[in-house]
């Protein structure tokens, strides 16, 4: 499979190396009908090693997900088999039930329906906290 | 409308309006009789408390307002499985402004999340306490007369105590304070703390030896090592008598020192201390009462 044979749809490009099947968990792709390739470990001249997916249907993608997983990821976005937009990751500032809160004491485990929010709060590290406890996420 | 979750949910400009008010309130007593009447605030008190709970009370009386208050968490809805953004809704009809304490870290502010009147945070478990960080900066502000240049120990159960956080992240943003951070090794105040002090220039030291530093403290606030915020009975029993305070390790200490303590307290303060002129937990007690009756007004916006 290469990029010509997207007709529309996205590569995943530049994902961290090991963290291709993360990001294809969370992003659910399990759950597509159409066709998608995860390529592991593949040769890299910035990052060494890295992961592909790419997807061959316009799905919603959610970019904070894949912000949070690999913020080195970059999406280029195929269509009529062109490449028309190159779209570069960030950490995101919120994530909404993406991870979930592991402090026993945390109100989310006891009030199951609250969404699980987290906030960044400090990008260097990539360190996020529960905005209901402030407990450090832990991945 | 505004809630009071965390102490940060406060500016340097509010806390200092509120402090103001509340030495009105000392100098002005009668002045503040009836600015709350006809107003009604809500306890929600879902883990065991007395002081804060009878303060809260207390200062919403002394405001000319009334209470609504559930005798204890297992009489309430919450019993029957009501969440809590449900009872902060159906309170929200009842009440002007609700006070919670809640053993959940977070549950307030998913109240404040819902609730269609002001809600203040009165303990969520080992997390926040803005009202005590309230009564505390009262009581540094009567015995010191500012809240810059001190150096301010904090001795005893430095991680799960959540007065000590609050206080902390009150007091880093004046200049010159510096934190000296007595506590045995399994009790260190946690690392995000830390680096907040270390963001905003501050020093602090860590250490297990109160005698050592008590020469240079301005301050020294003592706290519990809480029963309540261990999982396992052995550590409790071995940590809570890691810091005993006596007249005898006093004696270095300043002239002026304030003594403070968050109370209840357990043995961690000999009584022998309280007849000690340095002594300001009692007062810290008074103070709070008079900084709740100040936010009450904020948040009810009473001028």
């Amino acid at each position: 499979m290469n990029i010509d044979s997207i007709k529309n749809g996205f590569v995943i490009d530049h994902i961290e190396a090991g963290k291709g099947m993360e990001v294809y968990s969370l992003l659910a792709l399990d759950a597509l009908d159409c066709s998608v390739a995860i390529i592991k470990n593949a040769s890299s001249r910035k990052m060494g090693k890295k992961d592909i997916i790419k997807i061959d249907a316009k799905i919603d993608l959610d970019m904070d997900i894949l912000g949070y997983v690999s913020p080195t990821a970059t999406v280029d976005v195929i269509e009529d088999g062109k490449l028309c937009e190159k779209k570069k990751m960030t950490l995101p500032e919120k994530l909404i039930n993406v991870i979930f809160c592991k402090n026993p004491r945390c109100i989310t485990t006891t009030e199951q329906e609250l969404p699980n929010i987290f906030k960044l709060t400090n990008r260097e590290l990539h360190e996020y906290r529960c905005a209901y406890c402030e407990a450090k996420a832990s991945k | 409308m505004k809630s009071v979750i965390d102490i940060k949910d406060l500016s340097t400009k509010e806390l200092e309006e509120i402090i103001a008010v509340a030495e009105d309130i000392i100098e002005n007593p009668e002045k503040y009789a009836h600015k709350c009447d006809g107003k009604k605030l809500a306890t929600l008190f879902f883990e065991p408390s007395t002081r804060t709970r009878l303060s809260f009370e207390a200062a919403m009386y002394e405001l000319g307002g009334h209470v609504l208050s559930m005798s204890d968490a297992m009489s309430s809805s919450a019993s029957k499985g009501e969440s809590v953004a449900d009872t902060a809704k159906t309170v929200s009809c009842y009440a002007d402004i609700i006070a919670m304490r809640h053993p959940k870290e977070g549950a307030p502010l998913v109240a404040a999340m819902n609730a269609s009147v002001p809600v203040i945070n009165a303990g969520d478990g080992g997390h926040n306490h803005p009202t005590q960080t309230l009564a505390d900066l009262l009581t540094i502000h009567r015995e010191k007369g500012r809240f810059d240049n001190l150096t301010v120990g904090l001795c005893g159960d430095l991680k799960f105590g959540r007065t000590v956080h609050s206080l902390i992240n009150a007091l880093i943003r004046y200049k010159g304070i510096k934190f000296v951070l007595i506590s045995p090794d399994e009790l260190k105040v946690p690392s995000y703390v830390k680096n907040e002090i270390k963001d905003c220039g501050l020093e602090y030291v860590q250490t297990k030896d109160l005698e050592e530093f008590m020469p240079q403290l301005d301050i020294l606030y003592m706290t519990r090592v809480q029963r309540e915020r261990f999982f396992n009975e052995e550590d409790y029993l071995r940590l809570k008598d890691s810091y005993i305070l006596t007249p005898e390790k006093l004696a270095t200490a300043k002239e002026d020192l304030s003594i403070m303590h968050p109370l209840p307290r357990v043995n961690e303060i000999s009584v022998a201390v309280d007849d000690d002129k340095r002594a300001c937990y009692f007062k810290q007690v008074l103070n709070g009462k008079y900084m709740r009756m100040a936010l009450i007004l904020k948040l009810l916006e009473v001028k």
